[in-house]
């Protein structure tokens, strides 16, 4: 069974109570090679997801997703603002004005948005950022052939692995290039709340 | 570890409190919308006048609020602290200035801040607006490499805003505006230390941890660190280490004129900088190069990090000009 616009709004309120409770473990991470506002930026935009949510929960997941994008664009800034909000938007055009999403617009939605993430910040895999917990995402999903649930717990695990494998990377994108050499031994904020975040997806299909 | 010590109520709102307490100290110069947050100039828009803006994260004042007003900016676009703005305080920025030149976008060089301006000058392209952007990277600590965001914006920016903000006062148009923006990015360089953290509200501890006896070199403006740590040195060794990189970098060399603007990090006390400032002059002038105008204080801060950045502009007469041109803002005010 296909995932509603109800149902994509819950997963999306899970997932700011996800972000509040990871808040402080995300600023840790970006306080070590960046500028300590990443858990904070995150908890405000998802934050303002829940208040753009409780006004009206828009008609087609298509428009949920586009609810939340434009909301973060709007109330986060920083790098992950414009970069997530660029992800959902895509992933909002390429459910269209479908009534459920299943497997199959998952995975669509998770293509598009990893070339969002691409198309804005130009990043390339082992430059130590989300795209190196996305890229790993997309394709785990894409070999699944299964249900929404078996699809996204799919990428939550790729997504874990590939934020694991930024710890030894040197980065090249972001703040924390400025510190060359000494970014590689700390974990990516960004790839961490991508594989954060798509775990809290993956559960919350798990449990329907 | 202990919060450190802060005159704030909550850390979410410091920002607004702030901007609170500037628009009422300044309201001669300047309005402050909220939600989404813009300072802007009281009598904007200028009728014919390119729209010069600014905007960043909290935590550098003045910059950007303070340099609101006649002969520098428009308006300015304040983010959270050590945040970007977002694209919708830009286009209202853009909105409430543009007084039918177009505007001129001075965007300093990190990811957030560039992804969120070039958003921004998107949206008001959409809407009819001609917007022109200019990146300012002057922080020679960095390398200027594929394997790197590129150089930071740092204090550079502060001689960009005031000499493009004349530039748009004496009648240039947005392709006259950006052509001199051009030319001060390619010949203004900075480098920054610091000698103790900064502590951002919304975290509580400090950015970074220095020994009692240890310096950051090439540090950014977010508490971001830098690019070595080291012992401590006396006032000569600080100010030859911020100086010399610089002076290779471009190069600045022997007959060159230059302004030499010496910046507090935040807690640095002006009895210090000038210390500084001296010395820098007396190095400057030991290679030959001509210290034409000067700028010393806390312009482009750090929250509280005890430290110093070192930045030279190389001067031609219109930029000196420019730079002498009338301005009124809030930090910065002479001729008028
Ligand atoms: N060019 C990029 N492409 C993809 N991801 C990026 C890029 N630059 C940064 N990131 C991701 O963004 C994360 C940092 O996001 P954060 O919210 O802390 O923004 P920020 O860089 O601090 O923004 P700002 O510079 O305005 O403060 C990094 O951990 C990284 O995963
Ligand atoms: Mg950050």
């Amino acid at each position: 069974m296909g995932c509603t616009a109800e149902d994509l709004a819950a997963a999306l309120r899970s997932a700011a109570v996800v972000v509040r409770e990871h808040r402080d473990e995300l600023v840790e991470l970006d306080r070590a090679i960046g500028d300590g506002d990443h858990g904070e930026n995150l908890r405000r935009g998802f934050d303002a997801i829940v208040t753009a949510l409780d006004a009206a929960t828009p008609p087609t997941p298509g428009a949920v997703l586009k609810l939340a994008a434009t909301t973060l664009i709007s109330k986060v800034g920083g790098a992950a603002g414009p970069l997530y909000g660029t992800a959902l938007l895509r992933a909002s055009t390429a459910v269209g004005d479908a009534a459920e999403i299943g497997p199959a617009e998952a995975v669509a939605a998770l293509e598009a948005a990893l070339g969002g993430v691409v198309a804005r910040g130009k990043a390339e895999p082992g430059d130590k950022t989300m795209v190196d917990a996305l890229t790993p995402a997309v394709a785990a999903a894409t070999a699944v052939d299964g249900s929404l649930a078996e699809v996204l717990a799919a990428a939550a695990r790729a997504a874990d692995a590939g934020a694991e494998s930024t710890v030894p990377l040197v980065a090249r994108k972001g703040r924390a290039s400025y510190l060359g050499e000494r970014s590689a031994g700390h974990l990516d904020p960004g790839a961490r709340s991508t594989a954060l975040l798509l775990a809290s997806l993956a559960a919350t299909a798990a449990g329907r | 570890m202990l919060a450190v010590k802060k005159i704030i109520n909550d850390p979410s709102a410091v920002v607004a409190e702030s901007l609170r307490g500037l628009g009422l100290a300044h309201a001669d110069l300047l309005e402050v919308v909220d939600e989404p947050a813009v300072v802007v100039r009281v009598d904007a828009p200028v009728a014919g006048k390119v729209a010069v803006i600014s905007g960043g994260g909290s935590g550098h004042e003045p910059m950007h609020g303070g340099l609101v007003g006649p002969g520098m900016l428009d308006a300015a676009c304040p983010g959270a602290v050590f945040t970007s703005p977002t694209p919708d305080q830009v286009q209202l920025a853009v909105q409430r200035t543009d007084g039918g030149a177009g505007a001129l976008l001075i965007v300093k060089n990190y990811t957030g801040d560039v992804l969120n301006f070039e958003t921004a000058a998107e949206l008001a392209a959409a809407e009819g607006t001609r917007v022109e952007s200019i990146v300012i990277d002057d922080d020679v600590a960095v390398k200027d490499s594929l394997f790197t965001a590129g150089r930071r914006g740092v204090g550079g920016t502060v001689p960009l805003e005031k000499i493009v903000g004349a530039a748009a006062d004496r009648g240039e148009d947005l392709d006259g505006c950006l052509a001199i923006a051009r030319r001060v990015v390619a010949n203004v360089r900075s480098m920054g230390l610091a000698l103790g953290a900064p502590t951002v509200p919304h975290v509580g501890t400090p950015s970074f941890e220095l020994a009692d006896d240890e310096m950051e070199v090439g540090i950014g403006i977010h508490g971001e660190p830098g690019r070595a740590r080291m012992p401590v040195e006396n006032a000569e060794g600080v100010v030859a280490r911020l100086l010399t990189p610089i002076l290779e970098d471009l190069p600045f060399t022997e007959g060159d004129r230059v302004l030499l603007f010496t910046n507090s990090m935040g807690a640095t006390p002006l009895l210090e900088l000038y210390l500084a400032h001296g010395i820098a002059e007396r190095l400057l002038a030991e290679r030959g190069i001509v210290v034409e105008r000067r700028l010393v204080g806390p312009f482009v801060t750090s929250l509280e990090m005890q430290g110093m950045s070192l930045t030279l502009l190389k001067l031609d007469d219109e930029l000196r000009d420019l730079w002498d041109a009338p301005v009124r803002t809030a930090a910065l005010r002479w001729g008028c």
